[in-house]
């Protein structure tokens, strides 16, 4: 149990990491023609604009809130909040984004695997990862009656502890996990497990988030050939 | 100033016969793959009628181009936030049924059916799919010679504040043809709207292009071109467009719709115009001021100093002496018989169009009156001088009158010189035009010889780069693979392909992708 969990929150992290990473670079210098948003919506718009809108707001909101919840060193949000208040936050927050998310992947997966025309040109991954994210989210969704069982936030302190160990490659990050609920772990490892899949599927669109159009100076682009 | 360069086009709608040959020509070399059976970067459509995709000249329902608000010029989708929030379900893009669900036949079956009792039939299947259709419900030309009723077809957006109930009836009934492509504009609302930036327009030469590395498939250009040339390849997930067959305009070749028009209606020439002017012009209050505002854009090829400015602005001079003789300033701007499809969208679109003449329908023709004008009324024309209008001026009549009128007087004072061996000097001057511009215009239109039509310069050696002819690149390239789509010569294809492979094979086979009939 205590290799298992040294292997997971200590060591699988940066092979996750590493993948991600390095997978992500390979695809876009290698296979850059295969790097795209793969939208289906042209095929069938139908169950799109709730089903699509819902998903990607949800968890751009879930993916914002992880990061900075979890990133966040405890002296900077201290002065001005206690640790239960933050976690009360970040249950509510998690809680109403979360369903938000699931309404919206619930009705994508079963466009995907209902309509003939999505069916025809899912890929293998597109299916996978829809389920992936349908079981992570699910997952998250439990964690919060856990959290409710301790309102202190000493849990969500200990899981932060362990990311910023992580990130800031200090060692002993694993000790921090160790008593956790089951469902955190799991949680945990799903997500990181969800990097390791990234290069290899359709997320890789999401470093391509067009952010630089709203800078671009000029609507038209002029291309010269020397 | 700044002198740009640009291949237009000009089709001469009075001379198409709707035989399709650009389309299945260009089909056959750009778009015979999987995921863009549905695409026809070239596309000849039967008017009156909606067209494909469905009702695309309408743009209160897809919002492509752009609209001049409180002075400022931007996309209709709205404005770079608006557009971005439409990111995760684009509202204004069409589905594949707006343009058709490609289909195959099952040919397989006339071969392979048992002894039956009635003759084996090949259904339609769904190129996706490859379930079994009751029927195809659209098709890229599906109102062919006016097929189908008159009620729908009438919601044909030229027909805007025309008394249109009549030409629902057979005996006022008209018909022509419109063949359409990207229209490779000055002011593309396609480059503007795409969040990637990977669309953009050539300098030397004006063509706008994909970039199919820098594409993330946001499909916002799709909604974007009001023209609806933009296609999104499902099978791929990156747009495709008509590329104005580049790789032989660059060597100096017509594109291969134009190469294989049996009409000639087809010309291609340099455009001169002032870059510096396109937001202005494209900006103008009144959409009615469009049409000129663009003219107004294109410069002088014969002017002294425009040829200056343009060689400091870096327009090679094969290209300017080939802007001297081309046909499509020619009838653009000399003789004005030439205009832009839907000014009113704000692109400066590029690909020009000559309007049909049609028969004259009243009185006259039928010999009851004489005739004792010089020129008969444009207005007894079958086609309605506001339909054209509304095509191809922002509904602005008079230029379609003027240039109908002077393709009306090249004809009769041709027909009068070559039949009847007179010379109707009084024909040309009611539409001031001169004998030597008449025969020059005879020449172009009519004629249309072959080196006439296409006065393309090839692609000059300071565009070029690195050129084969430069160094040991002559060696690296030689027997490389040239074209592909992937990486380098990998195609980006394999069995078992990390980054994901092709869902399926090829499309086009004319092979049923479920074999159970």
């Amino acid at each position: 149990m205590n290799y298992l969990n040294q292997f997971f929150f200590a060591y699988f992290p940066y092979v996750a990491l590493g993948i991600f990473v390095i997978g992500s670079a390979l695809r876009y210098d290698r296979d850059q023609y295969s790097w795209k948003a793969d939208s289906s919506q042209l095929l069938s718009k139908k169950g799109m604009r709730v089903g699509s809108n819902l998903f990607h707001i949800g968890i751009i909101f879930l993916f914002f809130g992880h990061f900075v919840g979890l990133l966040t060193p405890q002296w900077v949000y201290h002065p001005f909040m206690s640790p239960g208040f933050k976690q009360v936050m970040a249950m509510t927050a998690g809680g109403v984004f979360g369903t938000l998310c699931l309404i919206g992947l619930v009705m994508l997966l079963n466009r995907r695997l209902t309509n003939p025309r999505i069916r025809a040109t899912s890929h293998f991954a597109d299916i996978m990862i829809l389920v992936v994210l349908l079981v992570q989210l699910l997952l998250g969704l439990i964690t919060i009656p856990y959290s409710a069982q301790h309102l202190d936030g000493s849990s969500m302190i200990a899981l932060a502890n362990w990311a910023q160990h992580v990130v800031t490659f200090r060692s002993g990050a694993a000790e921090f996990i160790i008593h956790e609920a089951w469902v955190f772990k799991l949680h945990l490892v799903l997500g990181m497990s969800i990097f390791v899949l990234f290069p290899f599927t359709r997320l890789v669109h999401i470093w391509s988030v067009p952010v630089q159009y709203l800078t671009r100076s000029n609507y038209q682009i002029v291309r010269k050939r020397f | 100033m700044k002198i740009r360069a640009q291949i237009g086009m000009v089709l001469n709608l009075d001379k198409c016969i709707g035989c399709h040959t650009c389309s299945v020509t260009c089909k056959n070399v750009w778009t015979s793959r999987q995921g863009v059976e549905y695409a026809w970067f070239n596309n000849v459509e039967s008017k009156p009628g909606i067209g494909y995709p469905h009702d695309w000249e309408n743009q209160d329902r897809w919002n492509g181009g752009w609209i001049s608000k409180g002075g400022k010029l931007k996309p209709k989708m709205g404005g770079k936030f608006r557009l971005l929030a439409k990111i995760f379900s684009n509202p204004d893009l069409p589905e594949i049924d707006d343009y058709y669900e490609p289909f195959t036949f099952n040919y397989a079956h006339l071969q392979n059916a048992p002894e039956m009792t009635a003759p084996p039939v090949a259904r339609p299947h769904s190129m996706i799919t490859g379930e079994l259709m009751e029927k195809p419900e659209m098709g890229p030309n599906w109102e062919e010679i006016l097929g189908g009723e008159f009620e729908k077809r009438s919601k044909d957006y030229n027909f805007k504040d025309v008394e249109k109930q009549i030409y629902g009836e057979f005996e006022n009934t008209f018909m022509m043809y419109l063949p359409r492509l990207c229209e490779h504009c000055l002011n593309p609302s396609c480059v503007a709207s795409c969040p990637s930036g990977a669309i953009y327009k050539r300098e030397e030469d004006g063509i706008v292009l994909i970039d199919q590395d820098k594409c993330r498939g946001w499909r916002m250009c799709i909604s974007g071109c009001p023209y609806k040339k933009i296609y999104f390849n499902w099978q791929s997930g990156k747009s495709e467009k008509c590329i104005f067959c580049y790789p032989r305009i660059e060597s100096g070749e017509p594109t291969v719709c134009a190469e294989t028009c049996v009409g000639r209606i087809r010309s291609l020439g340099v455009i001169l115009y002032d870059a510096d002017k396109i937001e202005e012009m494209a900006n103008m209050s009144d959409e009615k001021d469009l049409y000129q505002a663009q003219l107004d854009m294109f410069m002088d090829p014969n002017d002294p100093e425009v040829i200056a400015q343009a060689r400091k602005d870096g327009v090679p001079d094969s290209w300017l002496e080939a802007a001297k003789n081309s046909p499509v300033y020619k009838m653009a701007i000399d003789w004005k018989v030439a205009f832009p499809l839907h000014p009113e969208y704000r692109t400066l679109p590029m690909v020009w169009y000559v309007p049909p003449l049609s028969p004259i329908q009243n009185a006259i023709s039928q010999g009851k009156i004489e005739d004792t004008s010089v020129l008969p009324e444009i207005k007894s024309l079958r086609i309605p001088v506001k339909y054209l209008a509304n095509m191809l001026t922002a509904g602005d009549e008079t230029p379609i009158v003027y240039a109908l009128e002077r393709m009306l007087a090249m004809r009769k004072f041709q027909r009068a010189k070559r039949v009847d061996n007179e010379t109707l000097t009084e024909v040309l001057e009611a539409v001031g035009m001169s004998e030597h511009m008449v025969e020059d215009m005879y020449r172009i239109m009519a004629l249309a010889a072959y080196e006439d039509r296409y006065v393309i310069p090839s692609n000059h050696r300071e565009y070029a780069g690195d050129s084969p002819f430069d160094n040991e690149l002559a060696f690296d390239t030689k027997s490389s693979c040239g074209f592909s789509f992937g990486n380098g010569c990998a195609t980006g294809e394999s069995k078992l392909g990390l980054f994901g492979t092709k869902t399926h094979g090829n499309t086009m086979s004319g092979k049923v992708r479920n074999e159970n009939i």
